[in-house]
């Protein structure tokens, strides 16, 4: 065996691969009856027996008190903006922007339920920012037929508001 | 097996970068374990146990890459673990680590990994898989919309506007350019930042972190062995977590405890570190903050978490000139902190290998003058997963 010189430095190589996983995850009673209640278009919450919070999205136990939350409430379908965002830029295997996303405490509920904000012209990011302002009073629409998930609902501003 | 003050007797980073082609992964990582072993002046043959900094691993594109890097760690033979707790990976990697040495199991513990964030244009799509499966998923979630909700949420409550983000991404950028290991290292102006493209509202690209590839390392030691061997390691002082809520719509309303605008979980982080440094006044008692804040509206709240300002004042503060490299107190984030090199893994190692780098007087251009003690940061999950430490350059009170 003979020592040779260092091969020739070429251009770096690359390996390529794609991730493409496939799941088919269980949601569970509590979550299933949630998105079940959507294809009705109502919107449900669970409340603790120890805070008395009404949480929604529906949780089978309080994160605060430790215990099953008790009692099935169904909460309003209008509500005020605690927070939001406006996406601007495209990113990978996400949807194609503009597209706004708020949490929105929905009357009767203790917590927020995150979901697109629609019918909204994104185009002028200053008018939608101001129109969008956290307190703003918004609807719960649904999609013309519910199938039980979380995308058939999503917030709009109230007609004619 | 008695309990032990824990040295950090070496660090080590490489330069942070977008793309490195030299290396494979493993190579990058043994690249942070030599750096840090070659600052401890100790070889693999000193190291008792060896803790992994990987987060998740679809950002790496490996099944489990700690299989692949025990060699580069030197680890075969040795106790081994792997550590991912999202963003505040490498500083709960650190954690680990002190926790081996405080309890006495062992004397010599290394950490060390590292990162290649661009390797995968989908990082945003994996951070995405973070949020409820059944919930949260339909709506296209990731950490750059969780935290511009965050900002937005800050600006509104405390008065404060993209000016005030834009003129924390202008100190750090600064502070960046003298840190010939940072990923960043152009300054910038608030109109250059104010003018970047629109990622997410309020949060812009000049508010936004890098994609960082690189390394870095660190070792700890027990005081009976850094006394053995006279050596003069800085000591971590105290340490501290806390963890938040999962669910951030659990984070407003009325009825909620803490709010996403601030970093309320975190304060507690700090405030468990500074008790157990003995650290009550720290815009007073510590010289040096390295936090860890991605996005630029993050370090605001994290200022006031950390207790360097009343809640709603770090936008005023900064304005003023405050916890800049060259003014008078705690200069935060003097390397530049992570929004100018986020290597994810090992983020939270960089905040402990420049939190150590100044309490010694060895951070070169970007050091801050006769410093002696600091604190280090960091944030993990959906601003859900917290830790803080200080760092001191001896044992003495914290005066």
């Amino acid at each position: 065996m003979t020592t040779i010189p260092a091969p020739a430095a070429g251009g770096p190589q690359f390996y390529e691969q794609t991730w493409d996983l496939s799941y088919r995850h269980a949601l569970g009673e509590t979550t299933s009856a949630f998105l079940g209640a959507l294809a009705e278009r109502r919107i449900l919450g669970r409340r603790c027996p120890a805070c008395g919070r009404v949480l929604v999205p529906a949780r089978s136990f309080c994160d605060r008190d430790h215990v099953d939350t008790t009692d099935w409430v169904e909460v309003a379908r209008t509500g005020a903006i605690e927070m939001f965002t406006i996406v601007y830029e495209p990113f990978r295997n996400l949807p194609a922007p503009p597209y706004a996303l708020a949490y929105v405490t929905l009357d009767g509920a203790d917590t927020a339920l995150v979901g697109y904000v629609r019918g909204l012209d994104l185009s002028d990011k200053d008018a939608a920012v101001a129109a969008l302002a956290i307190g703003t009073r918004v609807e719960v629409g649904f999609a013309d037929e519910p199938q039980g998930t979380a995308a058939d609902y999503w917030f709009e501003l109230p007609a004619g508001g | 097996m008695n309990r032990q003050h824990v040295g950090v007797l070496g660090v080590g980073q490489s330069e942070y970068v977008t793309r490195r082609t030299d290396v494979t992964f493993p190579e990058l990582v043994r690249e942070g374990a030599l750096l840090a072993l070659a600052d401890a002046g100790i070889t693999m043959d000193e190291v008792d146990a060896v803790v992994f900094p990987l987060a998740p691993d679809a950002l790496i594109g490996v099944g489990n890459g700690e299989r692949w890097c025990v060699e580069a760690l030197g680890a075969s033979g040795k106790p081994f673990m792997r550590v991912n707790n999202g963003g505040a990976t490498g500083m709960s990697a650190i954690i680990a680590a002190w926790t081996h040495v405080a309890s006495g199991m062992f004397d010599v513990v290394l950490v060390a990994g590292a990162d290649r964030v661009s390797e995968s244009g989908s990082a945003q799509s994996v951070l995405n898989k973070m949020w409820d499966v059944g919930y949260e998923r339909p709506v296209p979630l990731n950490t750059i919309t969780m935290l511009a909700l965050s900002a937005m949420r800050y600006n509104h409550l405390y008065g404060a506007d993209e000016t005030d983000m834009a003129r924390v991404t202008v100190k750090n950028r600064r502070h960046a350019s003298l840190n010939p290991k940072a990923h960043l290292r152009t300054p910038v102006t608030v109109e250059e930042v104010l003018a970047s493209r629109v990622l997410a509202w309020p949060i812009k690209l000049g508010d936004a972190c890098p994609s960082s590839t690189g390394a870095a390392g660190a070792v700890l030691v027990s005081e009976r062995y850094a006394r053995a061997h006279g050596l003069h390691p800085a000591w971590i002082r105290g340490i501290g977590q806390n963890t938040e809520t999962f669910w951030m719509g659990d984070r407003v309303g009325p009825r909620s405890v803490s709010d996403h605008a601030d970093a309320d979980a975190l304060a507690v982080a700090f405030q468990r570190a500074y008790t157990r440094a003995g650290v009550t006044d720290p815009g007073r008692q510590l010289d040096v903050a390295e936090i860890y804040a991605p996005f630029s509206s993050v370090e605001l709240h994290v200022i006031e978490a950390a207790g360097l300002a009343a809640k709603g004042e770090a936008p005023r503060r900064i304005a003023e000139g405050h916890f800049a490299l060259g003014a008078n107190g705690i200069v935060v984030n003097p390397s530049g902190g992570v929004l100018c090199s986020n290597p994810i893994a090992v983020t939270g190692v960089a905040r402990l290998a420049e939190a150590t780098l100044q309490v010694q007087g060895r951070a070169g251009a970007h050091q801050v003058a006769d410093a002696r003690t600091a604190v280090a940061s960091a944030i993990g999950g959906d601003h859900q997963f917290y830790s803080a430490l200080v760092l001191s350059d001896d044992l003495e009170e914290i005066a």
